[in-house]
C-alpha cells in the first residue's frame, strides 16, 4: 500500500510541474442533450459542438435551460436531487457520462465558475487559488504552489490588486476581485475547458469590463463556454454563439447556433432576430 | 426655476423627530414577548438567589473547606464536594469525549452522506434518542450496558493501565479477573450518559451542517472535490461553531445528568482520578440520593453543593450559547 501512494504522489508531482506550462484546450461536444427536474423536461433534444480553444457563448431568455445545459457539462447537473438527463457529452473523444469515468477527474478537465463570485470566506487569498490542488489531490511544493498562485493569479488579472496582501481573506475583497479570484481558482487545477455561468451577472460594469478583458486574454489557452444574459457581451466575448429558448413553459431547444457574427448579424430565425434586436426577453 | 442654495447654519441643523409607532397588534405582541422574555430572565435568576440565599450558613459554617474536604460524612460534621466535584466533572468528560465524535460522524452522516428517503427517518431517531427518560437509560445502562462495558474497562486497563486515570487496583491479568472492581465506576456511568448527550450535540451539528451555503459546496465540487473534499473545505469550517457549541450544550446536560447516574455510580468519596476503578460519586447524584433523609444544616449542604453545580453548569451553557453567536453560520456569505 505504501509503495503506491508514493509513487501516485511522485507521478502527480512531475506530471503536475510538467503542466505548469498549460494543458492544451479541449473540445466539447453534446449530442441530442434532454434533461428533467424529477418529471419535468427542461432541456430538449440539444446539440452543440463547442470547439477547443474558443469562446462560445449561451444566449437566451431567463428559464430557457442554458444554466442547467451548463452544468450538464461538468456533471454538475447531477448533484441537485432529482435531476436526470438523456443524450451524450463528449470532451475529446471520451464520453464523460460513461460509467467507467470519474466525475471528479472529469470535473478537474473541466472547470467552472458560478454566477456569484463563491470563494471559500475561511480561506485566504493565496489558499483560496490553490483550494483546487487540496480537493483534487494533486501534491505539489512550496515553490510549484507559489509559482501557481502567481501564474492563476496574473491570468485572472488580480495579481497586481492582491500580490500583497495574498494571506489576507478572499471574502474581503471586492464582489469583481472575488469573481476573478474563482476564476483563478478554477485554472489552478489546469482545466481544458472552462465553464462560465453568467459570471457577470452580479457585478458593476467594470468588474465586467475585467473579467471580460481575463476571458479575451485566456481564450485561446482553455476552451470557454460561458452563459451570459447580457447581448452586447456575448458579441464581444465570443466567436460562437448559441440561442436557447423555450416556448411556453415547454423545455429549452436550441433555436439557432453558429458564428457569433452571423447570429447577431444575419440570423436565420425570426425568433433569433426578436430576440438578438431586443424585442423580447 | 431656480434654485437657492442657502448653508444652513449649525444651529438650524437639527434630526427631526422621527416616531415608528407600532400598530396595536404590534404593541400587544411586544408586550407579551418581552413579559415571557423577562420572566424566563426572573425565574432564572430567583433559582440563583434561592441558591445561593441558602448556602450562607454552610459556606459560614464550612468556609473555605467546603471546597477542599473530600468527604461527605454530616455525622461527623466533615462535609466537602471536592472529591464530587471532580467525580462530576469525570463522569462529564467520558460522556462529552464518547458522544463527540458519535455526533459529529452522525451528523456528518445525515446531512452529507444519507440518502434523502432515509434521511428524516435517522433525524427522528436521534431525536427519540432524547426523549427517552433518563432512568430508562441508568437501568439500561446498569442491567444490560455494564456487564458488556467492564470488558472494556478490563481491556483499557490492562493495555493502558500505566496511564494513571486508567489504572484498577487489582490485578487485570488475573486468571479469574475480579469484575466487581471494574462494575459502577465513573466510566460506566459516563456511558450511560454520553447517549443522552449524543442526540443534543448531534441536532446542533446537524442544524449548523445543514445551512452551509450550497454555492460553496458547489465550488468544491467544480475544483473536483470528494464528498469528503467538501466536508473539509466547507462544512467543517462552516460550522465549527455549531460544533463547539453543542458539544458544550451537551457537557452542560452532561454534568447535570442525575438519574442514570445514581443508579449506576456505587457512591465513594475520596479525591479519585482512576475512572475505571469501581466507585465515584458526582454532585446531582450526591443530592438526589441524600436529600429525602437530610436534616436542615444537610439540606443546606447538598443545596450549596447543587448551587455551585447551578454556576457551572450555567457558565457552560453561557460560553455555549456565545460560541454558537458568534460562529458564522447563517451569516457573510452572501455578497
Amino acid at each position: 500500500m505504501t509503495s503506491t501512494r508514493t509513487t501516485d504522489v511522485e507521478f502527480d508531482s512531475v506530471a503536475h510541474s510538467a503542466a505548469l506550462e498549460t494543458v492544451p484546450a479541449g473540445r466539447l461536444e453534446a449530442v441530442d442533450v434532454s434533461a428533467w427536474f424529477g418529471s419535468h423536461l427542461v432541456l430538449k433534444n440539444v446539440s452543440l459542438s463547442m470547439p477547443a480553444a474558443e469562446v462560445t457563448a449561451l444566449i437566451g431568455p431567463s428559464g430557457c435551460g442554458k444554466s442547467t445545459f451548463l452544468r450538464i457539462l461538468n456533471r454538475m447537473h447531477e448533484t441537485i436531487p432529482g435531476a436526470q438527463l438523456a443524450g451524450e457529452v463528449f470532451l475529446d473523444d471520451q464520453e464523460i457520462y460513461d460509467p467507467t469515468q470519474r466525475v471528479t477527474s472529469i470535473r478537474k478537465r473541466i472547470g467552472m465558475v458560478f454566477q456569484k463570485p463563491n470563494p471559500f470566506p475561511a480561506m485566504s487569498i493565496a489558499e483560496n487559488v490553490t483550494a483546487g490542488l487540496t480537493l483534487s489531490n494533486t501534491k505539489v511544493n512550496k515553490a510549484e504552489r507559489e509559482e501557481i498562485i502567481e501564474t492563476c493569479l496574473q491570468r485572472a488579472g488580480l495579481w497586481n490588486e492582491v500580490k500583497d496582501r495574498l494571506g489576507k481573506a478572499g471574502s474581503a475583497l471586492s464582489g469583481g476581485q472575488q469573481q476573478r479570484l474563482c476564476i483563478a481558482r478554477a485554472l489552478a487545477i489546469q482545466p481544458e475547458i472552462l465553464l462560465m455561468d453568467e459570471p457577470c451577472s452580479a457585478l458593476d460594469p467594470a468588474s465586467t469590463n475585467k473579467v471580460e478583458e481575463t476571458i479575451a486574454e485566456l481564450a485561446g489557452e482553455v476552451t470557454i463556454v460561458i452563459v451570459t444574459h447580457n447581448m452586447q457581451q456575448a458579441r464581444r466575448v465570443s466567436e460562437r454563439t448559441a440561442f436557447f429558448l423555450s416556448e411556453q413553459g415547454g423545455p429549452g431547444e436550441i433555436v439557432e447556433s453558429g458564428l457569433t457574427v452571423d447570429v447577431f448579424g444575419s440570423p436565420s430565425d425570426p425568433r433569433t432576430e426578436d430576440y438578438v434586436e431586443g424585442r423580447f426577453g | 426655476m431656480t434654485t437657492v442654495s442657502v448653508a444652513p447654519s449649525d444651529e438650524d441643523l437639527a434630526p427631526r423627530l422621527l416616531s415608528p409607532g407600532l400598530e396595536r397588534s404590534d404593541r400587544i405582541y411586544h408586550g407579551v414577548a418581552l413579559g415571557v422574555g423577562l420572566g424566563v430572565l426572573v425565574l432564572m435568576g430567583a433559582i440563583g438567589v434561592f441558591l445561593g440565599i441558602q448556602s450562607i450558613p454552610t459556606l459560614k459554617h464550612y468556609g473555605f473547606g467546603f471546597f477542599t474536604t473530600a468527604q461527605w460524612q454530616p455525622e461527623l460534621d466533615h462535609i466537602g464536594i471536592a472529591s464530587v466535584l471532580i467525580g462530576t466533572i469525570e463522569v462529564a468528560t467520558v460522556a462529552i469525549v464518547v458522544a463527540f465524535p458519535l455526533a459529529l460522524l452522525f451528523a456528518l452522516f445525515i446531512t452529507e452522506v444519507a440518502p434523502r428517503r432515509v434521511k428524516s427517518w435517522l433525524v427522528s431517531s436521534v431525536d427519540l434518542m432524547a426523549a427517552v427518560p433518563s432512568i430508562i437509560y441508568g437501568l439500561w445502562g446498569f442491567f444490560f450496558m455494564m456487564p458488556h462495558a467492564i470488558l472494556l474497562s478490563r481491556w483499557l486497563s490492562q493495555y493502558m493501565g500505566w496511564f494513571p486515570l486508567f489504572k484498577v487496583n487489582t490485578d487485570p491479568n488475573a486468571a479469574t479477573w475480579q469484575q466487581s472492581s471494574y462494575t459502577s465506576s465513573a466510566f460506566i456511568a459516563g456511558l450511560a450518559v454520553a447517549m443522552m448527550a449524543i442526540p443534543l450535540a448531534c441536532a446542533v451539528m446537524r442544524g449548523v451542517f445543514d445551512q452551509a451555503p450550497i454555492a460553496e459546496r458547489e465550488a468544491a465540487l467544480a475544483l473536483s472535490g470528494t464528498r469528503f473534499g467538501v466536508i473539509r473545505t466547507v462544512v467543517l469550517p462552516f460550522g465549527r461553531g455549531g460544533i463547539v457549541g453543542g458539544t458544550m450544550l451537551a457537557l452542560g446536560r452532561a454534568l447535570g445528568e442525575t438519574a442514570a447516574v445514581l443508579i449506576i455510580i456505587s457512591p465513594a468519596y475520596g479525591i479519585k482520578f482512576r475512572i475505571l476503578e469501581a466507585g465515584q460519586q458526582t454532585i446531582s447524584a450526591l443530592i438526589a440520593g441524600n436529600f429525602g433523609n437530610a436534616t436542615s444544616s444537610q439540606l443546606s449542604a447538598l443545596l450549596t453543593a447543587g448551587f455551585v453545580l447551578f454556576l457551572i453548569t450555567l457558565g457552560v451553557n453561557t460560553a455555549a450559547a456565545v460560541v454558537i453567536r458568534r460562529s458564522r453560520s447563517g451569516a457573510g456569505t452572501e455578497l
